[in-house]
């Protein structure tokens, strides 16, 4: 308790010389910083702070940090080296986030995708199926077969919520289309994401897209004359022709304005959600394969998005027997989206049991 | 199910199943003279940077794979090294020389990431990849697979009825009484574990040229594991390993095509059938009267000193 105590009294006199000027931040990081996927899109951000911030800040990371016991101790040891804002950028860093910051109640932490706060401890989210349902609206309008294939990590909330959020862009242009699942039960395995999307393609799909981390899924699909999108990051330096374009995440917004409320001392504990709007999710550059007006169309929607005039899952949304889940002119809650535990309709197979 | 998807299936069977065998052979040659190799997960990951490295680099991926065997060979002489000359305990430096190994890759292949290239392409042998089903199974895969097919026979035929295959046997079995016969067991430990990074290598080539011809870290995700224990659930036979990666083949992509066709399966069930296997191998190896009966070679793992 003493040691606590004192800990914090020394952390409290470092935050308080620091506070005017510079302001030290600590990013934990699930995966290696070149997995060209989701920690890859934090590190960028991390490098962004650093040049709009320049002296004023001073940034540390620490990547592949198992989530379990290990990553624990890494918070807790940027936490006692003295930095001022940790990012943890997983879903199951989320109890020993909380752990750490009760040990450190000066410090601030932000948390990535979980759902618990506290008084030193707020979350952050993207929105990244808006940007999913753009993807639908491409795929909808390219694939020839009527049949699009998406290659699914394990089914939880957030990869079932892509799924119909896709299933509903792809639905809307294209209401004779369906959407074909295959569970890999890995976030990462690129051998194992081949065979998914190899097995998608037998079964008539044109074009793929993914929940995973890897790009092999692009490849494949590069490899074979078909099309694919991406997802985490830009992911057509694996395949120029294949590549439509990639949901994509942004941190860099989020990492600017809370360092920022730190070197302003205005920091404070917050639920983020962002999407469209804030810039935190968004679509890469779409491929010149896809005609202008697919295209104008798209843009228009994101635009629609943006300006919060149409929402993803505004009414009629059926399930897959065809009940009406959404009525006209309702829209799904937050608390539903982070809930998704059924498959709308046009997503052919059944939900596995998580 | 029409024959066409079945062909399909048994086709992306061989692809999946190849990277198993290379990696399990090596590691069985290398178990038979007695040394217990657990960084092959290392070893197959620095084939797979050093392979991929050397393709951006040089352009030619037969120098790429020739590359991908040397790096191999090069861990598996440091494991030799000090497992061998200084009688480390085999465990903890292979253990040591998986996570040495993933780190090492990691740090050579950052520069890698996101790098495209275009990787092994299928090759079709005349004649027989005509003949109807079969062809297309065997015979219209990449140039690797083929290798993997020459590398198994030959393994076969070493333990079968080679006067090699004998003294591997005999060092593994009983160091002094080999060493008795005047057997170097030293040189021939060396060499069987220098056979088994040279395949492990061989087999991370195939996976970053051939299979998924990219770079990311971790790439190989668990296969060295999954050969080690194909390994002892084939019982150091290598007829038994070559089916057991087929299986283990056919196990993971049934589990991906019965989705696409509307079966509902566990998926993590048929991931977990490997490691059961093992496990009830393990427990039998236990004593040594199974031991002895599941063909383990008795000396397993137990480091040499030789008497002066």
């Amino acid at each position: 308790m003493i040691k606590t105590l004192l800990t914090a009294l020394m952390l409290g006199a470092t935050f308080m010389a620091q506070a005017d000027d510079t302001v030290k931040v600590g990013f934990v990081y699930v995966g290696p910083t070149g997995d060209a996927g989701w920690t890859y899109s934090h590190d960028e951000a991390r490098k962004y702070v650093v040049e709009q911030l320049g002296d004023k800040v001073e940034t540390s990371y620490v990547e592949s940090v198992a989530e379990g016991a290990d990553a624990e101790r890494v918070i807790r040891n940027l936490a006692a080296k003295g930095h001022d804002l940790i990012f943890t950028t997983s879903f199951g860093y989320m109890n020993p986030t909380l752990k750490v910051a009760k040990r450190f109640p000066n410090v601030k932490f932000e948390h990535a995708t979980g759902y618990k706060q506290s008084k030193n401890v707020g979350t952050y989210m993207a929105r990244a199926y808006q940007a999913r349902y753009l993807t639908g609206l491409v795929a909808g309008k390219m694939t020839k077969s009527n049949v699009i294939g998406y290659v699914a990590s394990f089914p939880i909330p957030e990869v079932i919520r892509g799924i119909n959020a896709f299933t509903k862009g792809v639905r809307e242009v294209n209401p004779d289309a369906s959407v074909k699942v295959v569970w890999v039960s890995t976030w990462y395995d690129p051998a194992k994401e081949r065979e998914a999307a190899e097995t998608l393609i037998l079964q008539n799909a044109d074009v793929l897209t993914q929940h995973t981390d890897s790009a092999a899924v692009i490849q494949t699909a590069e490899a074979k004359g078909k099309y694919a999108i991406g997802y985490h990051s830009d992911m057509s330096a694996y395949g120029s022709t294949a590549h439509l374009t990639s949901a994509v995440h942004d941190w860099r917004p989020i990492y600017l304005a809370k360092t920022k409320a730190v070197l302003n001392d205005s920091w404070t504990k917050e639920d983020l959600w962002y999407g469209i709007k804030e810039g935190v999710t968004d679509i890469a550059p779409l491929n010149d394969a896809i005609p202008a007006d697919v295209k104008a169309m798209v843009l228009a929607k994101k635009a629609e998005l943006k300006a919060g005039t149409i929402r993803v899952f505004d009414g009629p949304v059926k399930d897959q027997s065809g009940m009406i889940k959404v009525k006209k002119g309702a829209s799904l809650s937050d608390g539903d989206l982070k809930g998704f535990g059924w498959y709308v309709e046009g997503v052919d197979g059944k939900l596995p049991k998580s | 199910m029409d024959i066409d998807l079945i062909t399909n299936i048994l086709y992306a069977t061989v692809r999946t199943g190849t990277p198993l065998i290379l990696v399990a052979l090596g590691e069985m040659v290398c178990e038979k003279s007695g040394v217990l190799n657990l960084g092959q997960e290392g070893m197959l990951l620095m084939g797979a940077v050093v392979g991929f490295m050397a393709a951006v680099t040089t352009g030619s991926l037969f120098v790429a794979v020739l590359l991908a065997v040397v790096a191999g060979i090069l861990m598996s002489l440091l494991f030799g090294f000090l497992s061998i000359t200084l009688v480390s305990n085999q465990v903890a430096t292979g253990l040591a020389l998986t996570i040495f190994g993933a780190g090492l890759s990691a740090f050579l292949g950052s520069n890698y990431v996101g790098v495209g290239i275009t990787g092994i392409e299928p090759l079709s042998i005349p004649l027989l990849s005509e003949i109807p089903i079969i062809g297309k199974i065997f015979f219209q895969q990449d140039p690797l697979v083929y290798v993997s097919f020459i590398l198994f026979g030959l393994v076969f035929w070493i333990f079968k009825s080679s006067a090699i295959g004998l003294k591997i046997r005999a060092v593994g079995e009983n160091p002094e009484a080999a060493n008795a016969l005047g057997i170097n067991v030293h040189r021939v430990r060396y060499l069987a574990v220098m056979f088994g990074g040279a395949m492990t290598g061989l087999a991370g080539g195939y996976l970053s040229l051939a299979y998924t011809p990219l770079w990311a870290e971790g790439m190989s995700s668990g296969r060295g594991w999954i050969a080690l224990a194909l390994v002892v659930f084939a019982s150091w036979k290598a007829e038994r390993i070559m089916l057991g990666a087929y299986l283990f083949g056919a196990a993971s992509i049934m589990h991906l095509v019965m989705q696409g066709l509307g079966f509902e399966v566990a998926p993590n069930l048929l991931a977990m059938l490997p490691y059961i296997a093992t496990i009830v191998v393990l427990v039998l190896l236990s004593s040594d009267r199974s031991k002895a009966k599941l063909n383990a070679p008795m000396s397993l793992g137990t480091p040499y000193r030789p008497q002066v």
